[in-house]
C-alpha cells in the first residue's frame, strides 16, 4: 500500500498543470473562476485546444482518439483541468454517446460519428428524460415505429441540456410497446435538423437557459440510426449511466471553488471585515475540506480497485452522493462570502451600462448556489443512488 | 498510488481476523472484561506469539519491521471484536514514544520486552486541567543533584494504567505549565515507591487509572530523550495513536453496519423484513457513505503517520480525527436506532460498539476540537 503518487504520476500532473496554465485562454478562465456562463464558442475553442494535443477524449480507446492513460492518470487529468478552471468537456458526446457508439455501434457509425465528437464538430445532447419519466426512466413513452425507409419517432423529451447548441441527439424510444417496460426500448442517433424536431427553452431558477424541452413529431430517421440491436436500448442506457464513475465526484471542481471561497472571503465586503476572519465561517469551511479530502481518497480507492476495473461499480453511487453534497456546500459557502450583496439579481448574459450593486464579483454567486441544487437531482437523484447502494452493496 | 495490501499484510489481517473470530466472540469478551485486569492475559500471549506486539517496530529494536499499515491492519480487526487488551497503550502509544524518543539501549531493552509480551506500558500524561492540550503539563520534576530526578504530581485518565507494569510519565523540568518547552518523559515502575494508582472501569468496557506521584525517584537512565524537550515526541506518538484509533473506529463501524444490515434482513414487522422499508434502506446507505469516507481517512492516516513534517502530519491527523468522529457518531447512533430496543440492552454487542465509537471520538480531541484546529491552520489543499 502506497498512497503517494509515483514519480511518473507526479511528472504527469505537472505536465497537465502546465498545459492548462499555458493554453487555457484567459477569457475562458476568467469566466469559469467568476462562475459566469460559458458560450458555445468557449467550449468549442477549449475542446479543440485539447484535441490538438490529443487530450479531448482521454478515456477512449487510442484507436479512436483516446490516450491510453491509466485510471489514475485520467483522474489526475480531470482534477488538474478542473482545479485549473478549464471548462469541463461537454459530456453528452465524449462521455455519454461516444462510448456507447464505440462499444455497441456499427463500424459505419464509429467512423462517421467518433472523430466528429472528439473535436466537437458535432455537439450532442441527451434525449432520455421525459415529462413522465424522470427517476423512473424506463417508463418513457416516446415511440419509434418502423416504416419503409427506417423509423418514425414521436414523443417529448425534457431537461435536455444545451439542446440549443446541439447538432445531434441520442434518443431512447419504445420500439415494442408489448414488452416489459425495460425490454422494448431502442437507442437512436438523430440529426437535430430533421424535420419535426422543435426545441423550446426552459428557464432555470437562476434565470439561465441551459435546459430545454425537445418535441419529436413524426421525426423520420433512416434504418441505420439505431444503435446495436433493436429493443436492447435499455442495456446501452445503463452502460452509459454506469460508465461515468471517473469524475462523477468532481473533486477538482470543488477544490477550485474552495480556492475561490478563500480568495473572495479575504476581501472586506461590509462593516465586519473579511468573512475569513469569522471563526464560525472558517469552521464550516474546514468541515467541507475534511469531507472533500476524504472523498478525494475514496475516489482514488474506487478508481484504482483492480477487481472492479472497467466494470460498473456501485461505489460510484457513494461518489455521486458525497460529491454532489460537497459541490452544493461549496456554492453555499461562496454565496455566504458576499453576505447581503447576494441579493441583487442581474440577467446572466445581459449587457448593461448600469453599475453593479455591490461588488462586481458578487453577481454569479447566488445563481451558482441555486443552480447547483441540480447536481443531487440529475444523473440519477441521490435518493436513486441510495436505493442502488441498498440493493447492490447491502443486499437489502 | 496503490491501496492493495502485500501478501504478508493480507496474511497478517487473515490471522488476526481468525483469532478474533475464534477467541473474541462477544460472550468471551464479557468474561475477559469481568476478569481482574479487565482483559485477557492468554490472548496477550497469543498476540506475542503471532508477532503482533512487535509488528510496528524496527528489527534492530527487537520488532518485526512493520509500520503504520501493520498497526492499521491489527487495530481494524481489534475494533470489530472490541478487543480489550492494552495494545493501543503499550504497542502503539508507548511504543511510539520509545521509537521516537528513546536511545538505542532503551529501545532494545523495552521494545524487546513489549514484543515478547513481557511488559505492558501506559502513558501517564493527561492532567485534570489539560483537556486536549498536549503541552499543558503541571506535573513537576526536579534534578536530585546526583544525575537522577524526583517527580511530583497527578495524572488522570491513564488508559489501562492499573494493569501496566511500567509507566511513561510526562513531567515539567522547566517553564510555565503551558509552555511548549521544558517537558520530559520518564520511565517509572508502576509499583515504585510514591506511586499511587486508583483503577476504574470506563464506559467502553476498558479500564483507566488516576495516578499520583509523590517524590518518585527516576534514575538518570530512566529519562526518555531530552528531559526538557519531549513535546515533539509526544505529539508524534499521539498522531500515530490517532491513526491507530482511526483503524479501530473503522473496524467498529463496519461491524456495527454489518450487524445492522443483518438485522434489517431478518427482523420482521408488519409481516415483512424491516429492510424492505425505504426509510431504513436509505439510512443504511448513508451509513455506508459515512463508513467509506472514514475508511479513506484511515488510509490517509496510515500514510501520514510516517510523515516527518510535523505541521503537515498534524493537519492531516486533524482532518482524519474530524471525519472519524463525525462518521463514528452517525454510524453508532443509527446502528442503535435501526436495531430498536434490543440495542438498548447491555447484553447485545451493538450498544457496546456505539459506546466505544463515542469514546474514540472523545479521545485526543473530538471532531469539533479538530475542526477548530483546522480552521486555524488554513487550507487542507494548500
Amino acid at each position: 500500500m502506497d498512497l503517494r503518487l509515483t514519480e511518473e504520476e507526479l511528472a504527469f500532473r505537472a505536465e497537465v498543470r502546465a498545459f492548462v496554465r499555458d493554453n487555457l485562454p484567459a477569457s475562458i478562465r476568467e469566466k469559469t473562476v467568476a462562475g459566469r456562463r460559458l458560450s458555445k464558442d468557449d467550449y468549442v475553442r477549449w475542446t479543440r485546444i485539447l484535441a490538438a494535443k490529443g487530450w479531448a477524449a482521454p478515456h477512449w480507446p487510442p484507436a479512436w482518439g483516446g490516450t491510453g492513460w491509466s485510471p489514475i492518470e485520467l483522474s489526475i487529468f480531470l482534477d488538474e483541468t478542473q482545479r485549473g478552471n478549464a471548462p469541463e468537456l461537454v459530456a453528452f458526446g465524449v462521455s455519454m454517446v461516444g462510448p456507447v457508439i464505440y462499444t455497441f455501434g456499427s463500424e459505419k457509425q464509429k467512423e462517421r460519428f467518433l472523430p466528429r465528437i472528439v473535436d466537437l464538430r458535432d455537439w450532442w445532447c441527451q434525449g432520455f428524460s421525459e415529462p413522465g419519466a424522470g427517476s423512473d426512466l424506463a417508463s418513457l413513452r416516446t415511440t419509434a415505429r418502423r416504416d419503409a425507409d427506417g423509423w418514425v419517432i414521436s414523443g417529448q423529451k425534457t431537461w435536455t441540456t444545451m439542446a440549443q447548441y446541439a447538432d445531434w441527439i441520442f434518443v431512447l424510444a419504445r420500439t415494442n410497446p408489448q414488452a416489459k417496460k425495460q425490454e422494448g426500448i431502442s437507442f437512436f442517433l438523430v440529426d437535430m435538423k430533421t424535420p419535426g424536431i422543435t426545441v423550446k427553452p426552459i428557464q432555470t431558477i437562476d434565470g439561465g437557459h441551459e435546459v430545454n424541452e425537445v418535441f419529436l413529431d413524426d421525426v423520420r430517421v433512416p434504418a441505420d440510426a439505431i444503435v446495436g440491436e433493436e429493443n436492447k436500448g435499455w442495456d446501452y442506457a445503463k452502460f452509459l449511466l454506469a460508465n461515468e464513475r471517473n469524475g462523477i465526484a468532481r473533486v477538482g471542481v470543488s477544490k477550485a471553488r474552495l480556492d475561490r471561497v478563500r480568495e473572495l472571503a479575504s476581501i472586506p465586503v461590509y462593516g465586519s471585515g473579511p468573512k475569513i476572519e469569522d471563526p464560525f465561517f472558517r469552521a464550516k469551511l474546514a468541515e467541507v475540506e475534511v469531507e472533500l479530502k476524504a472523498l478525494e481518497v475514496t475516489q482514488m480507492r474506487v478508481i484504482s480497485n483492480r477487481r472492479t476495473a472497467g466494470k460498473p461499480d456501485p461505489a460510484s453511487s457513494v461518489l455521486k452522493i458525497k460529491g454532489s453534497e460537497i459541490q452544493q456546500a461549496t456554492t453555499e459557502l461562496l454565496m455566504e462570502v458576499v453576505g447581503p450583496y447576494a441579493l441583487p439579481y442581474r440577467e446572466p448574459d445581459a449587457m448593461s451600462n448600469e453599475p453593479p450593486v455591490g461588488p462586481d464579483w458578487a453577481g454569479p454567486l447566488a445563481p451558482t448556489y441555486f443552480n447547483t441544487r441540480k447536481v443531487s437531482i440529475y444523473g440519477g437523484s441521490n435518493e436513486i443512488q441510495r436505493s442502488i447502494i441498498a440493493k447492490a452493496i447491502l443486499g437489502l | 498510488m496503490d491501496f492493495e495490501l502485500s501478501p504478508e499484510q493480507e496474511q497478517l489481517r487473515d490471522n488476526v481476523a481468525r483469532l478474533m473470530r475464534e477467541r473474541y466472540g462477544f460472550e468471551a469478551r464479557k468474561g475477559y472484561q469481568a476478569s481482574p485486569r479487565g482483559w485477557s492475559e492468554a490472548l496477550w500471549r497469543d498476540y506475542a506469539d503471532m508477532g503482533l506486539l512487535g509488528a510496528p517496530f524496527a528489527e534492530a529494536d527487537g520488532g518485526f519491521g512493520g509500520g503504520p499499515v501493520e498497526t492499521m491492519i491489527v487495530m481494524e480487526q481489534f475494533g470489530k471484536a472490541l478487543a480489550l487488551e492494552p495494545y493501543l497503550q503499550t504497542v502503539v502509544l508507548c511504543g511510539a514514544l520509545l521509537k521516537h524518543g528513546a536511545g538505542e539501549k532503551h529501545r532494545a531493552e523495552l521494545i524487546g520486552a513489549i514484543a515478547a509480551g513481557e511488559s505492558r506500558l501506559s502513558f501517564a500524561h493527561a492532567e485534570k486541567q489539560s483537556g486536549f492540550d498536549l503541552h499543558d503539563v503541571g506535573c513537576s520534576v526536579v534534578k536530585d543533584g546526583g544525575g537522577g530526578f524526583v517527580l511530583n504530581g497527578e495524572k488522570t485518565l491513564v488508559g489501562q494504567g492499573d494493569s501496566a507494569d511500567k509507566l511513561i510519565v510526562s513531567a515539567r523540568l522547566a517553564g510555565a505549565r503551558r509552555d511548549r518547552h521544558g517537558i520530559g518523559l520518564f520511565l517509572i515502575d508502576a509499583d515504585a515507591p510514591g506511586v499511587t494508582r486508583r483503577g476504574y472501569p470506563t464506559q467502553d468496557g476498558q479500564r483507566a487509572a488516576e495516578i499520583a506521584f509523590a517524590d518518585v525517584r527516576a534514575a538518570p537512565h530512566d529519562v526518555i530523550g531530552a528531559p526538557d524537550g519531549a513535546l515533539p515526541v509526544i505529539e508524534r506518538a499521539v498522531d500515530e495513536t490517532v491513526a491507530a484509533l482511526a483503524a479501530e473506529a473503522v473496524g467498529a463501524m463496519s461491524e456495527a453496519l454489518t450487524m445492522t444490515v443483518e438485522y434489517l434482513k431478518t427482523r420482521k414487522q408488519f409481516g415483512v423484513t424491516i429492510g424492505s422499508f425505504q426509510a431504513l434502506q436509505h439510512r443504511a446507505s448513508d451509513m455506508i457513505v459515512a463508513l467509506e469516507q472514514a475508511r479513506s481517512m484511515m488510509y490517509l492516516a496510515a500514510m501520514m503517520a510516517g510523515e516527518d513534517d510535523a505541521a503537515e502530519r498534524a493537519k492531516a491527523m486533524s482532518a482524519v480525527k474530524a471525519q472519524i468522529g463525525r462518521s463514528a457518531k452517525f454510524i453508532g447512533q443509527q446502528a442503535v436506532q435501526m436495531h430498536g430496543g434490543i440495542a438498548m440492552t447491555y447484553e447485545y454487542k451493538v450498544g457496546h460498539l456505539f459506546k466505544r465509537l463515542t469514546m474514540i471520538d472523545a479521545a485526543y480531541g473530538d471532531a469539533d476540537v479538530h475542526v477548530r484546529r483546522l480552521a486555524e491552520r488554513g487550507s487542507l489543499f494548500a
